[in-house]
């Protein structure tokens, strides 16, 4: 047993050393850019504040909620740009629920997140029994989701004035912020179906190579309806959480929230042609882009040009990735 | 008669890393004529043509056309020396027009636009020269392949070539347009063209041929006038080689029946095929590319929906739709391409070999990597599989080791019936002989094995009884006692 124990310890030395050389490139990367604005005078005063370090966690946890399902909806080869339409809709649908229909919090928070699994579960059956292409199915679920945002709502936020609305978003649960801790559980659980179930196995193969995944006796279909629901899911927490945090159901909210998960999980080294890509990459790419996000805030960088900022930095990680691939 | 001589290729030579793949060949070809290629895959043919057609250069030899020795370094070369090849796969742009995939590239101009109305006259004329009933301005989609091959056709005469190469043009049409494929051919002779012709139908040489050339092993055979040979003298010329010794093979006495199907069809890959197989016993599929035996085995495992007949296996009624169902009661298979259908190339050696079987050490979300690492290393001794570590990319490793990872993976799912889908293709001498001695240890145990092999040495070698296929029937039933190269290419080349 003493023997089995060395064993699996150090296996999981061997998978951490794996992970750390993988990386890399994106791990240096958020080091420096962590040094850098821990050190750099302008910065260094409001970086290096727990409430700052909150702030920023806060800020990327939505985008990491959404990231988490697009990275297996990448790792199967296909995309969606659904996801921040989903955000809007599940929001309305849930600060309506309190506003509109004084439902409990708790069961408007559940009606919104299940109006996002239903868009997931839409494209998920779409995707896996049809041949239509991921691209153009969420695209259309993407203007049909916002749609429906904007239709269900009238155009205008829907206010929900209410302390106990504000704590999934805004509260705090010891010293941690709420949507924080709800990241830690969506993290593990998203890790651990990655890596340590079949359908994480599943996952890789059906991505790396359908064909021979329906030589394994693998379910393709059951797979990506599945990859897709799951993302839904996840929307619709980073949906009422926005909501929650700003008080209101708002039918623009999440607009190019499906770009920004789809530069994390690229950042973090996930190929878009499917197959490979780890949840630790991902959660990397994540804090790179927000820490940048939140320095160049801090140095009152003009936010136009905070864009070209953040394009330059996905180029250069994915050029960087590129440049060891061919050496390889 | 020299005079009449279009094409002459003199001792080619063409060697890969590792592989020799003609050597000393050498090929004729006369004006009005269709000069048959033949021999079995593998044999040399396509890499002939690679050569002719600019694709592969010599390493040494000479090309000589109408007299004038020529250099073809490139497609373009080619192109210009009066070569057209039309490809198995067709190349024409299926979204552009019959006259645009003709002109493609060397579009009639007028300014800086395309003279369409031109391109169409043109094409037309070339249409209603050979009789074709289509319109200039069809869409390639919208034709049958038959009527695409004829585009190709004329696209090549379009070019004034004077050389046409034609690789299996009959293998995916209809008896009637094979009628007519020939007719057309016979225009094209009166015209001074001279036509290669690769077929494995040795029914056709008959009635288009008038010369065939053999290639054996990468080797030149002989040349026949065709109306002066024999069936019997070609398949002969085809397969008389020596065989090698590294196979491994201890006859048993077969069990009970473990498997039987009856009536299998499926679409017109698969007709009305039955076999049954025994206990300890290797049954070989035997056949030509195409001939139904991948398609037969995919109905089987569960690959297909749509396929009827009746299968029985260890005593039951199955109809399996989806390989899950398959895997569960018994039946492995190793598919054919492994690249395609078999590898998750990016993934570990540990990863490919433990797919089917993850149960076994992941329990909801508990894994147990020590059990996984075993698994994998039993099966890599058990197929002498060599490789770095177990955590090596299996894209990195050589042919013959991925393929030993496949069947190790197959291997893992304790099937009663294992299905080897070509299981030494793209392997070297070395791990092919190691693979027929575990098959023979295999069958020892109590296995059951069918073998899909288009190499007729290793079909021969290896099997109890071979089942020969072609045009997706069943064509015969032969014990091991009866295997010979003549009696198997008899019945797969009707």
């Amino acid at each position: 047993m003493d023997k089995n124990n060395a064993i699996q310890a150090s296996r999981m030395r061997e998978g951490i050393y794996k992970f750390f050389r993988e990386n890399l490139g994106i791990i240096i990367a958020f080091v420096v850019l962590y040094v850098f604005l821990a050190v750099y005078p302008p910065t260094t005063n409001a970086f290096m504040t727990s409430r700052n370090m909150f702030n920023v966690l806060r800020q990327i946890s939505t985008n990491l909620y959404l990231a988490c399902g697009m990275t297996m909806v990448i790792i199967l080869g296909g995309i969606d740009l659904s996801v921040g339409s989903t955000i809007a809709l599940s929001g309305c649908v849930a600060a309506a629920g309190v506003a509109r229909y004084s439902l409990p919090i708790p069961v408007a928070i559940v009606l919104g997140i299940f109006v996002a699994i239903l868009i997931g579960v839409f494209n998920g059956t779409v995707i896996s029994k049809t041949t239509i292409p991921p691209f153009i199915v969420t695209l259309a679920t993407m203007n049909i989701a916002r749609g429906f945002a904007y239709v269900y709502t009238g155009g205008s936020p829907v206010r929900v004035v209410s302390e106990e609305w504000q704590f999934i978003g805004a509260g705090y649960i010891g010293p941690f912020p709420t949507p924080v801790v709800i990241l830690v559980f969506i993290l593990i659980a998203t890790a651990l179906l990655m890596n340590n179930t079949k359908f994480g196995r599943h996952m890789y193969a059906v991505g790396g190579n359908p064909q021979a995944a329906n030589f394994s006796g693998i379910s393709v279909a059951k797979i990506k309806f599945f990859v897709y629901a799951y993302t839904g899911l996840l929307a619709g927490l980073a949906g009422v959480v926005l909501a929650s945090r700003m008080y209101s159901g708002q039918p623009t909210a999440g607009n190019g929230a499906e770009m920004d998960a789809i530069a994390a999980v690229v950042v973090g080294g996930t190929s878009m042609s499917g197959g490979s890509g780890k949840i630790g990459g991902t959660i990397i790419g994540a804090l790179i882009i927000g820490f940048l996000n939140n320095g160049l805030n801090l140095m009152n960088v003009n936010s136009f040009w905070q864009y070209v900022v953040k394009g330059t930095v996905i180029l250069l990680a994915v050029f960087i990735d590129f440049l060891r691939n061919r050496t390889k | 008669m020299n005079n009449n001589v279009l094409l002459k290729m003199k001792n080619i030579h063409k060697q890969f890393p590792g592989v020799y793949a003609l050597k000393d060949v050498d090929f004729e070809l006369e004006r009005g004529e269709v000069h048959a290629l033949l021999g079995e895959n593998g044999a040399g043919k396509s890499t002939l043509i690679k050569v002719l057609g600019g694709i592969y250069t010599a390493n040494e030899g000479e090309i000589i056309i109408e007299g004038e020795s020529v250099l073809i370094p490139s497609v373009q070369a080619a192109q210009q020396n009066g070569i057209a090849i039309i490809h198995q796969e067709l190349v024409l742009v299926p979204y552009m027009s019959v006259a645009e995939n003709i002109y493609l590239g060397r579009e009639p101009m007028k300014g800086f636009l395309v003279n369409k109305t031109k391109m169409n006259s043109d094409a037309l004329k070339l249409l209603v020269d050979y009789n074709l009933d289509f319109q200039p301005t069809t869409l390639i989609k919208d034709l049958s392949i038959a009527q695409k091959q004829m585009v190709e056709i004329i696209k090549a005469i379009s070019f004034n070539s004077k050389i046409l190469v034609m690789d299996e043009p009959t293998s995916s049409i209809s008896e009637k347009d094979v009628d007519f494929l020939f007719s057309i051919m016979r225009t094209l002779l009166t015209k001074d063209v001279g036509i290669i012709y690769i077929s494995h139908k040795m029914s056709e040489l008959n009635d288009i041929c008038d010369r065939v050339t053999v290639l054996r092993d990468g080797e030149y055979v002989g040349t026949k006038v065709v109306k002066e040979t024999t069936k019997e003298e070609l398949i002969n010329m085809m397969v008389g080689r020596q065989l090698s010794k590294y196979y491994t093979r201890n006859y048993l006495e077969p069990g009970k029946t473990i498997f039987s199907c009856k009536n299998l069809c499926d679409n017109n890959m698969v007709k009305d095929v039955s076999f049954d197989v025994k206990e300890r016993e290797i049954v070989g599929f035997a056949g030509l590319v195409g001939a139904g035996r991948s398609e037969t085995v995919k109905c089987i495992f569960g690959l297909t929906k749509t396929y009827t007949g009746d299968i029985v296996f260890l005593g039951k009624n199955k109809h399996y739709i989806g390989a899950i169902e398959a895997l569960k009661d018994g039946i492995s298979l190793v598919p054919e391409d492994r690249k395609r259908e078999g590898l998750y190339e990016i993934q570990s050696v540990e990863y490919n070999t433990t797919i089917e079987v993850l149960g076994e050490f992941i329990k909801g979300i508990r894994l147990n990597k020590n059990i996984e690492g075993q698994i994998t290393q039993k099966y890599m001794d058990l197929m002498d599989t060599k490789t770095p570590s177990l955590t090596q990319r299996i894209g990195n490793l050589s042919g013959g080791n991925q393929q030993k990872v496949l069947i190790g993976r197959w291997l893992a799912t304790k099937p009663k019936l294992l299905i080897l889908d070509e299981p030494t293709r793209g392997v070297d001498v070395g791990a092919k002989a190691e693979i027929y001695s575990i098959m023979n240890e295999l069958v020892k145990e109590g296995l059951s094995i069918i073998m899909i092999s288009s190499e007729l040495p290793e079909i021969i070698n290896m099997s109890d009884r071979v089942y020969v296929f072609a045009h997706g029937y069943v064509k015969g039933c032969l014990n091991h006692t009866e295997l010979t190269q003549k009696n198997i290419m008899h019945l797969a080349a009707e």
